[in-house]
């Protein structure tokens, strides 16, 4: 399925090419900004945070599949561990990275951290405290991308104030 | 029918929004008393129901009615609450407060970067478009004259 003929349908959509581009020079900016790669990952992981915060409530109301949604990719689950509280999700392409090569000063760089981030915040918001750490990337030479998610615990309920 | 008012609260309980179309008769406290004491008793009616109910509730939508009104509480997987007063005769409640939260919320607050989201809404925009859906909705509109 071509980019062309999908945004066709939708106006809002924007071009692919147009968000890597964008998240590749935000990243370049951070690394400007910070020099150290290891703050960089950090603060990517925060934004993601900040993103996946608002983002769940847009997927909530739409009930789409969210990768599919907001990546254009379906990423498939598995590796599930044996007391079934952490899983991964395997991306075969990143559209974040499509025109990235790593140069070798920053090769502890986590390209896309910000999806990480993304995913726990979103979790966060429907009660669910996850960890999500990238534990293979493409540009590092693997084959694929894989996310690993490790469930927490669920949050409860806020009490309202004078209770207890 | 009737819509009388509506509350919106955030996880921790902070009243969000709160607006009102017809209302004839005030609590006679602060906004801030009002909501503090709907959140407490939507809190224990829920805690309640779930404890006492013989079956799983996981809908997200919880009625109750009084002989004059009833109350519908509409709530988020990231447990946001609608809470929307209405006659007893109200059709069509849930998708209305469904429709708050996806066209209205959704759009106006969340997709907007300025809006904080754990602060009282402060965009106009936010409390107009809330206005003309509910206007715009059956239950508000077959109302008495």
């Amino acid at each position: 399925m071509s980019r062309q003929s999908m945004r066709a349908n939708d106006p809002k959509k924007v071009s692919g090419e147009l968000f890597t581009l964008t998240y590749g020079s935000l990243v370049a900016q951070l690394l400007k900004d910070y020099e150290n790669v290891d703050d960089v990952n950090r603060q990517l992981e925060r934004m993601g945070y900040n993103i996946g915060m608002r983002l769940i409530e847009d997927f909530l109301a739409r009930a789409n599949p969210a990768f599919k949604l907001y990546l254009g990719v379906s990423p498939s689950i598995g590796s599930w561990s044996p007391g079934g509280d952490e899983f991964s999700v395997v991306l075969e392409t990143n559209p974040m990275a499509e025109f990235v090569e790593l140069p070798d000063h920053c090769l502890g760089l986590r390209y896309s951290n910000i999806m990480a981030g993304v995913i726990r915040g979103a979790c966060e918001m429907v009660q669910l405290e996850v960890m999500a750490w990238f534990i293979a990337d493409q540009l590092k030479g693997d084959n694929v991308t894989e996310i690993r998610v490790k469930f927490v615990k669920r949050l409860e309920d806020a009490i309202p104030a004078g209770e207890d | 029918m009737t819509i009388y008012n509506l509350y919106l609260f955030d996880r921790d309980g902070q009243l969000l929004h709160y607006a009102e179309w017809t209302r004839n008769k005030q609590s006679g406290m602060t906004r801030e008393e009002e909501a503090k004491l709907m959140y407490g008793m939507i809190f224990s009616i829920k805690s309640f129901v779930t404890k006492v109910s013989p079956i799983d509730l996981r809908e997200g939508y919880l009625t109750y009615t009084t002989n004059k009104y009833r109350l519908n509480l509409y709530e988020t997987p990231s447990r946001f609450k609608f809470i929307l007063n209405t006659d007893v005769h109200a059709q069509g409640i849930k998708e209305l407060l469904h429709q708050i939260y996806t066209q209205v919320y959704v759009e106006y607050v969340v997709c907007n970067p300025l809006c904080q989201l754990n602060k009282p809404i402060e965009s106009e925009l936010f409390a107009a478009k809330l206005d003309e859906v509910v206007k715009q909705s059956p239950a508000y509109a077959s109302r008495p004259a």
